[in-house]
């Protein structure tokens, strides 16, 4: 499980986690997150993600 | 030895484009000259504050020194560029003489001044950037009420989030309603009324007049006789992009430095982005414009030259108590109609033809956001 952050304001998606309040199940892969998600918090789309380590 | 491209300026504009080019180029030297010290922070995070539970510490998402590694950039902070001359394309900084290969010019915007300022209290604050926030969050420690004035995106978002921080929280405003510049009334009626059911005490239709301090307080004079006392004040009242700086350079200068749908402004091999830019014409301080600004911009300083498309671009207003969403439609051609229930509210705006130009979304309305946006144009797609 990956995580992905918002790299314009530093959300994270946690592919353990999903993101439920979009309906996007825990457990859900970064690839398999609709392509028209956007970040909840900003309103920034896929692409301005990067995969990051902890 | 190569001249860099030289990027003025350190906030999201600066190394969203930063950022861009060195996906596509890691060789091309860059150098990024800012007047801050070049820490990167989101600037929308800033008035979530407490909702979020986050200090000026936690919002600093990496110093200069780990953006300049990351991105293989030289950073020269606290340093202020005097002059641009576009002639011999060198920057004047002090006694120095520094030539780039291109210049972008993402020095943001200030927020505007108004005579009631003038008397420099130090209970009053605006907040622009990071180092702002930083000030204004320190001097908060230990008070209690807030008086905001400005009804706009940035002073509703301070409303919000103080009350969420425990804070009494007065907002003052000169219309009758709230975000009066981006919302239907209808849509501006739900806000208001759920900030008011928050606490927050509103003082509509009101100018100020003057503030004094009175001892650890503030005393703010409004234009209709009323006198109201508060702790601190905030000073939200709009944006305006620096462009003084490329104006002193002969760079041609409208509300934001001109620039083509390149983002190149009348000078060859100088861009703008951001809040100082205006971009065919508009002049948009949301972070949708400009990351397509800085992936546009990032293509044609790698020689790709690539006009910017800007498509639907919905703007958040981050007041939890009743989220709104609001696309603004281009012209004053349409007609607004509203349906709404409690603080939840749908505000379509039409052509005579019935084609959706925008809309303004309100509460639990605002999960139709993205349904929306796919019926309408953008504004170069």
């Amino acid at each position: 499980m990956k995580k992905w952050m918002c790299v314009v304001c530093g959300l994270i998606y946690d592919e353990a986690e999903g993101w439920p309040d979009d309906n996007i199940a825990p457990g859900t892969k970064w690839e398999d997150v609709p392509d028209d998600w956007e970040c909840p918090d900003c309103g920034v789309g896929k692409e301005d993600f990067e995969m990051v380590e902890f | 030895m190569t001249a860099p491209i030289v990027i003025i300026g350190s906030g999201m504009a600066g190394f969203a484009v930063a950022r861009e080019f060195r996906k596509l180029n890691t060789e091309t030297p860059l150098l990024m000259i800012t007047q801050d010290d070049g820490t990167s922070y989101s600037k929308p995070m800033l008035s979530t504050g407490f909702t979020k539970k986050k200090s000026a510490d936690d919002l600093a998402m990496a110093n200069a020194v780990a953006m300049s590694e990351q991105l293989n950039m030289s950073v020269r902070t606290r340093t202020v560029v005097d002059e641009i001359n576009p002639s011999e394309k060198s920057l004047l900084i002090a006694e120095e003489t520094l030539y780039y290969d291109k210049l972008v010019i993402a020095t943001g915007a200030q927020v505007n001044s108004a005579p009631f300022l003038e008397g420099g209290s130090d209970k009053v604050c605006s907040i622009n950037d990071l180092e702002d926030y930083r000030v204004f969050r320190e001097k908060l420690e230990g008070k209690k009420s807030v008086a905001i004035i400005g009804t706009g995106l940035i002073g509703c978002e301070y409303a919000n989030d103080l009350m969420a921080g425990g804070y009494d929280v007065h907002l003052i405003g000169p219309t009758s309603t709230v975000l009066e510049t981006l919302l239907p009334l209808e849509a501006s009626s739900c806000l208001k009324d759920a900030l008011i059911a928050s606490g927050a005490t509103l003082h509509l239709n009101q100018m100020v007049i003057s503030l004094e301090d009175d001892g650890d307080k503030v005393c703010i004079a409004l234009a209709s006789g009323d006198e109201l006392t508060a702790d601190l004040v905030i000073s939200a009242i709009g944006l305006k992009p620096n462009t003084q700086l490329a104006a002193a350079a002969k760079i041609e200068v409208n509300r934001g430095i001109v620039c083509d749908r390149t983002l190149q402004t009348s000078e060859p091999d100088i861009y703008a982005i951001g809040d100082c830019a205006e971009v065919d014409g508009f002049v948009l301080l949301y972070v949708l414009p400009l990351m397509a600004g800085a992936r546009a911009l990032a293509q044609s300083l790698n020689a790709n030259i690539t006009q910017v498309s800007y498509g639907v671009m919905p703007v958040v207003v981050k007041t939890p108590v009743c989220s709104v969403v609001v696309l603004p439609p281009p012209t004053s051609e349409g007609t607004w109609s509203t349906e709404s229930d409690g603080f939840s509210s749908t505000s379509l705006n039409k052509a005579s033809d019935g084609s959706l130009l925008g809309f303004a979304l309100t509460g639990d309305a605002i999960s139709q956001k993205q349904a929306l946006s796919k019926q309408v144009k953008g504004l170069h797609t």
